[in-house]
């Protein structure tokens, strides 16, 4: 590389450029580390947290096997056993995205998952989820057979009705094959790429604080003077601040876990440092995400501020 | 046609399922509902509890 063209590349480097305030802005946001995370937090470990991922694996077989389809065309999907194959495919596919996506949808609503600025996080997922159902509608209008002709023609007159009928005519076959092949699955392919960058930003929402009733199931009180609790092996471990609590010896992770978080299954710290606990001056301070967590623990995976 | 390939074991589940048949659905005052959609509703709900009730298995903490 010659002198000048090194100095060229040194002068622009100093310039203020939209390239360059996207890719600050794109790892201020968003980090490698929280992007691409290899720990997750301790409640994520129940099955009801698959189902995100679960909807985006038989979303990645929709587009698959509908590319397949679109490939070989009508007859192939008709007549042939292959073309029948991947048809099935497509839908059965189809069928279990949305039942993978409705259990999320049902986890998610129950876990209020809008709290601690996830409210965009949510939205999108609204916005995936029901234009999901107009490509679904719109794959029953391009199956080339009498159900897609009975499913229009019995569509058409609702969709007169709302008034979209005028740019938007169900009767249209290559109108609808075109929402269905190319601008449906980009939208939603879309918004579920954002969904997904938003849970990497904001973190997966923690279960609700514990109840008084569910600390004491636990063996738990939330009065009384703080008292530091027993260091479990392999166990490092942080009250979040604002919870005075006091805690008996001898409890189990689970018993723990009601009422903190534990580090996810990556490797333990080498020497766990002792729980740290706040003292009555931060009980101004409910449920305010601690500057650096536990074991290396990222902050993200403290309890956020409930701005429900 | 497609249904002309198929095997032995497809023939006795597709007679089982009655796929090409006339949909049976089930009315109970205003609502109705079709057979497959509200199995698809109570399959979705079993599997929303059975998420909620099985234990997620516990890996061994990994080791540097």
């Amino acid at each position: 590389m010659s002198a000048q063209s090194a100095d060229t590349f040194a002068v622009g480097a100093e310039k203020d450029t939209w390239t360059g305030r996207i890719r600050r802005r794109g790892l201020e946001e968003l980090p490698p580390d929280r992007l691409l995370p290899d720990r997750q937090p301790a409640y994520v470990a129940s099955w009801i947290y698959v189902f995100g991922a679960l909807s985006i694996g038989a979303f990645a077989v929709v587009l698959l096997s509908g590319g397949v389809l679109a490939v070989e065309g009508p007859s192939w999907w008709h007549k042939s056993n292959a073309g029948l194959f991947v048809n099935s495919l497509h839908m059965w596919s189809t069928e279990f995205f949305f039942m993978f996506m409705v259990v999320h949808l049902w986890a998610k609503f129950f876990m209020a998952a809008w709290r601690g600025k996830r409210k965009a996080t949510w939205i999108t997922g609204v916005l995936a989820f029901a234009l999901s159902i107009a490509a679904a509608f719109t794959g029953y209008l391009s199956q080339q057979n009498f159900d897609s002709e009975w499913i229009g023609t019995q569509a058409k007159d609702g969709i007169n009705s709302t008034g979209a009928g005028a740019f938007w005519n169900v009767l249209n076959f290559g109108q609808m094959l075109m929402w269905h092949i190319v601008l449906l699955p980009l939208v939603v392919a879309a918004l579920i790429g954002l969904h997904v960058l938003l849970v990497r930003r904001r973190g997966v929402v923690p279960p609700f604080a514990p109840t008084d009733r569910q600390l004491a199931k636990a063996g738990l009180s939330l009065t009384g003077a703080v008292t530091a609790p027993p260091a479990a092996s392999g166990t490092a471990a942080q009250i979040p601040a604002g919870l005075s609590t006091q805690i008996p010896a001898g409890l189990s992770d689970e018993a723990l876990a009601a009422l903190i978080e534990l580090p996810a299954q990556g490797p333990p710290a080498q020497e766990p440092p002792p729980p740290s606990l706040p003292g009555p001056a931060d009980a101004a301070a409910p449920h305010e995400p601690a500057a650096e967590g536990p074991a290396g623990q990222d902050p993200m995976w403290q309890l956020p501020k409930d701005e429900s | 046609m497609g249904h002309m390939g198929m095997s032995g074991g497809t023939n006795t589940l597709a007679a089982l399922v009655h796929l090409g048949g006339t949909g049976k659905y089930i009315s109970w005052g205003v609502i109705q509902i079709s057979l497959a959609n509200l199995i698809i509703i109570a399959v979705m709900i079993v599997l929303f509890a059975a998420a909620i009730i099985l234990p997620f298995p516990k890996h061994e903490a990994r080791k540097k």
